[in-house]
Formats: C-alpha cells, sequence, structure tokens
C-alpha cells in the first residue's frame, strides 16, 4: 500500500480568482479524500442589516457576489415587495428579465474562459472573454456600470431602455450568438477538450439529489429543476424549458452552461419582443414586518432569501443561501478517486463562488 | 551588468500576481478581464503569474478579514524586493461597503504597505491599468534611490 500525503490546495492558487483552501488526501496520484477550509472571504454581511436601513441593504446584496450581482438584489427586491405588498409594474419585471438574462450570460462566459484555462486552453480562455465583453458593454450603456449594475429599487427598476437601446442590444446579440456557434465546435467537439472534460468528476441523477446540489451542476446530471420555472418576476409569460443533460461529468456541466447562454440569448430577445409599456417603479411607503422567503435561479443555482422584519427601517433577519454552498458536498463526493491532475477541472466545474458562500 | 539589465526589465516587464482579500468578485472580474482581448496588459509586457516568488506587483481585492490577513502578509513577504503593491477598489482601500461587518479589517494598508491606491466599485480595467504603470514608475524611483 502505498503512503497518504497531504497536499493543500489554495487559498492563493492560479486557477482560482477566490481564496478557498482545500486539503486533497492523496495516495501516489489519487485523490482519496478532500477536506474543505473556508472562511477566507467572510466578511459578515448578514449583520449589516442591523446598521444600514432596508433600502441601503439592495448595495449591500449586491456586493454578495459581483459575478450574479443582479440577481441578488432582485431577490431581495422580491423579498421585500411580497412583505410589502408592493405591486411592481410589468414594465419593471420584464426589465428584471433582461438584466438578469444579461447577468446569467456574463457569467456564463466567464465560467466558460476559466474552464478553458483550467484544463490549459488559454486562447479559448480569450474568445470567451472577448465575446463577454459585448455583454459588458450592454450593461455599461445602460446601466452605468460593468459589473454591479444596480438597476433594481425596493418596488421596480431605477433605468429604462430606449428603443434605440433595444435595438442595438438584439444587433449585440446576432453577433454574440455568430461567435459563440464557432467556439461551440472547440468547447463541446474537440478531442482535447474531451479528454479532459469527459467522465471527469462524475455524479449520478440519485446522488445529486441526495447531496442537494443546485443549478446546472444538478441539471448536469439529468435532474430537470430551474427555479425560474417557478415564474417569479416576468419568467411566467416566458417560453422556456431547463437545459438538462443526463452524464453528470464536467463535459455535461459545460454543456449546459454553454446551452443556457444560447437559452439566456432566446430569453432576452423575447423579453424584448413582449416589453409593456408602463412606469418604472411604484412608490413605497412605511417598513417592512412580517417573514418572507424567495428562491431564484442564479447563473449558478438555487439562491434563498429569508428575510423577517419588525416594522422598522432595519430589518431583524437576512439569512442568504447560495447556490455554492449547496454545491460544496456534491463537489466532495466528486473529488475522490481522480487524479491529482484533474482537481482544478473539477473544482471549477462546478462553478464555485466563494464570496457567495461565505458573504 | 547582469544587475542593470534586470533592473531595466524588471520595470519594462512587471509580473503580476492578483490575491482576492475578501472581495465580492467585482474587482477581480475586472482585473482578469485587463489580460484578455479588449484591453490586454499582455502588450505592455505585463504578464499574470501565480507564484509570488516571480511577482513583482501584486494586486490586491477586498476588505481584508481576520482569517486571510496572515496569508496577505505571508504572500507579501515572499516577494521579493523591489515589490510594489496595489490596493484595488473601495474595499482594498478603506474596507468600503463592507467596513461595518464585524469580521472586516478594512484596508489593505492595514496589513501590508500599499503604493498605488485605485478607487472604484468595482474598479474598471482602465484605472486598474493606470494603476498598475503608476506603480512601475515608482519602481524605477526605488530602484534608482
Amino acid at each position: 500500500m502505498s503512503k497518504r500525503t497531504i497536499i493543500p490546495f489554495g487559498p492563493q492558487h492560479p486557477v482560482l480568482p477566490e481564496p478557498v483552501h482545500v486539503k486533497l488526501v492523496v495516495e501516489d496520484e489519487i485523490v482519496k479524500e478532500a477536506v474543505p477550509a473556508l472562511g477566507y472571504v467572510h466578511r459578515g454581511l448578514e449583520m449589516l442589516a442591523s446598521v444600514r436601513d432596508y433600502h441601503q441593504m439592495i448595495n449591500v446584496c449586491e456586493r454578495v457576489c459581483g459575478i450574479c450581482s443582479m440577481i441578488h438584489a432582485t431577490c431581495y427586491c422580491q423579498t421585500i415587495e411580497k412583505m410589502m405588498g408592493v405591486e411592481v409594474t410589468s414594465r419593471a419585471e420584464y426589465l428584471r428579465v433582461i438584466w438578469s438574462e444579461l447577468h446569467r450570460m456574463h457569467s456564463h462566459l466567464l465560467w466558460l474562459g476559466l474552464f478553458a484555462d483550467a484544463f490549459g486552453f488559454e486562447s479559448l480562455f480569450m474568445q470567451f472573454w472577448k465575446v463577454r465583453e459585448r455583454v459588458m458593454d450592454i450593461n455599461e450603456a445602460t446601466a452605468g456600470n460593468r459589473v454591479i449594475v444596480s438597476v433594481n429599487v425596493v418596488g421596480g427598476v431605477r433605468a429604462d431602455l430606449s428603443g434605440e437601446q433595444l435595438r442595438w442590444i438584439l444587433d449585440e446579440l446576432v453577433i454574440m450568438e455568430k461567435e459563440l456557434k464557432e467556439m461551440e465546435k472547440t468547447i463541446l467537439n474537440d478531442y482535447t477538450v474531451k479528454s479532459r472534460t469527459v467522465g471527469k468528476g462524475v455524479m449520478t441523477h440519485d446522488q445529486a439529489l441526495e447531496l442537494g446540489a443546485a443549478g446546472p451542476t444538478l441539471r448536469g446530471s439529468g435532474v430537470e429543476q430551474d427555479m425560474r420555472m417557478l415564474g417569479y418576476g416576468a419568467y411566467k409569460h416566458l417560453d422556456f424549458a431547463p437545459v438538462v443533460h443526463p452524464d453528470g461529468d464536467c463535459f455535461a456541466r459545460s454543456w449546459v452552461r454553454f446551452q443556457e447562454v444560447y437559452q439566456s440569448i432566446r430569453l432576452v430577445r423575447q423579453a424584448i419582443a413582449d416589453l409593456p409599456e408602463g412606469d418604472l417603479a411604484v412608490k413605497v411607503k412605511g417598513n417592512p414586518e412580517g417573514e418572507e422567503v424567495t428562491r431564484v435561479e442564479q447563473p449558478r443555482g438555487e439562491c434563498l432569501y429569508y428575510i423577517k422584519g419588525n416594522g422598522t427601517k432595519n430589518l431583524d433577519r437576512l439569512r442568504i443561501r447560495t447556490p455554492t454552498f449547496a454545491n460544496i458536498p456534491p463537489l466532495l463526493a466528486m473529488l475522490p478517486e481522480c487524479e491529482l491532475a484533474d482537481v482544478p477541472v473539477i473544482i471549477l466545474s462546478i462553478d464555485p463562488c466563494i464570496s457567495c458562500t461565505e458573504r | 551588468m547582469f544587475k542593470g539589465f534586470i533592473d531595466k526589465s524588471r520595470a519594462k516587464s512587471p509580473w503580476i500576481m492578483h490575491f482576492d482579500c475578501g472581495s465580492c468578485n467585482g474587482c477581480d472580474i475586472e482585473t482578469l478581464a485587463c489580460l484578455t482581448p479588449l484591453y490586454d496588459v499582455e502588450r505592455f509586457g505585463i504578464i499574470n503569474v501565480g507564484n509570488p516568488k516571480h511577482a513583482d506587483v501584486l494586486l490586491v481585492t477586498g476588505c481584508v478579514n481576520h482569517r486571510n490577513k496572515s496569508v496577505l502578509r505571508n504572500i507579501y513577504e515572499q516577494m521579493p524586493s523591489p515589490k510594489a503593491v496595489i490596493a484595488i477598489g473601495a474595499c482594498g482601500l478603506t474596507g468600503g461597503i463592507f467596513r461595518d461587518c464585524y469580521n472586516v479589517v478594512g484596508g489593505v494598508d492595514k496589513v501590508i504597505p500599499v503604493d498605488v491606491y485605485v478607487p472604484g466599485c468595482p474598479a474598471r480595467p482602465e484605472a486598474i491599468i493606470d494603476g498598475v504603470v503608476e506603480a512601475l514608475n515608482l519602481f524605477q524611483q526605488k530602484q534608482a534611490g
């Protein structure tokens, strides 16, 4: 029997943009066990709810995670609106969907690039990030900031899209779709890419359900579950179905994310086509009281907000459960029996967002 | 002669290392965006490395918490001199929006000396590139003095 060695992975590691520490117990080249150590990004921002008022908390929630900031803020605003009985105008709901889907596109393109970098395909990384810059340009032109768009307010949205901007967004989407079609051949069909992703980090359908995976990690194992199907916001008027792949390996997860970029493009087109006229936001009076839970679909999976209000401007309790938190137990089940060289690819395949997880 | 060669190339082709010290990822993805085709800092000879022992410039994002401040100090000490540190984003400067949180130290300069401050929430890629160029000027002064 060969000797067991412990190899630390992180907190500072070239493949990870964020600090996470995993202790890998290896026997020769084979990983036997993975022990995570978290807390490097913990800020304790849920506590800020006792210092800032509930309007200011939107800005804090956006900074739970910069990559899916729009969707965090939407979830927070929806929860507060449910508590206060505020009816959002349908134009605001559609605008939220447009920005949410743009964020999903930029998050998935970012991930696809990082994933390509993880298995050493640097030119593909550059190509994906080149396409992603088009989404960032749209964000900047429409909302004024590239990453954290800050368009949500309790009761609606802050910014509007003019007819000219909508036409420009549609033109950009056509170009993006064309560029993605070219890259599809590489990321999904190239045999060098397949040799690094097919059959690595397999998680079966039953395992995924048992371990409570979320988002593309869950759908990559053949489970048809997407929180957008709950029909929150304007999603109830839009026509789409969850993207599912049955294999449960790294390739399946990247396939799901790639197809979801196309899905987002279709959703933005639908939302722009049906965009109703109306006000952007309704006036909100009073303070939230009671308890409420909202679930939304983030690029990484299901995100849950629990808010308890006590009738003052500060909230009693804010609890955020993020998708990467749900995806860490599945990750620890995928790592054993893989080769050490595949560890970065498998860790990235769940799209870890440590800043979400630790808040 | 050899030292002169190294001094010259260090200012002409700095190697940068990025460490996330508890940011929201906004500044991190903007730092990474600097490397990609639209901004492409590699045309200035800047390259991103993963090993602190190879790095000349350290880019730090995030508000620094009580757990990772020792990691940050450790990375800083492993870098060879002369070295420059750039703090990125409102969090890296003062703690930003998170300054009231219980686990936040608030600012990179409370742990290690910082040479250049890049504001913004998140900082724009242009501002980050500007910060690196500013750090290179300091580099040349440090070498001369």
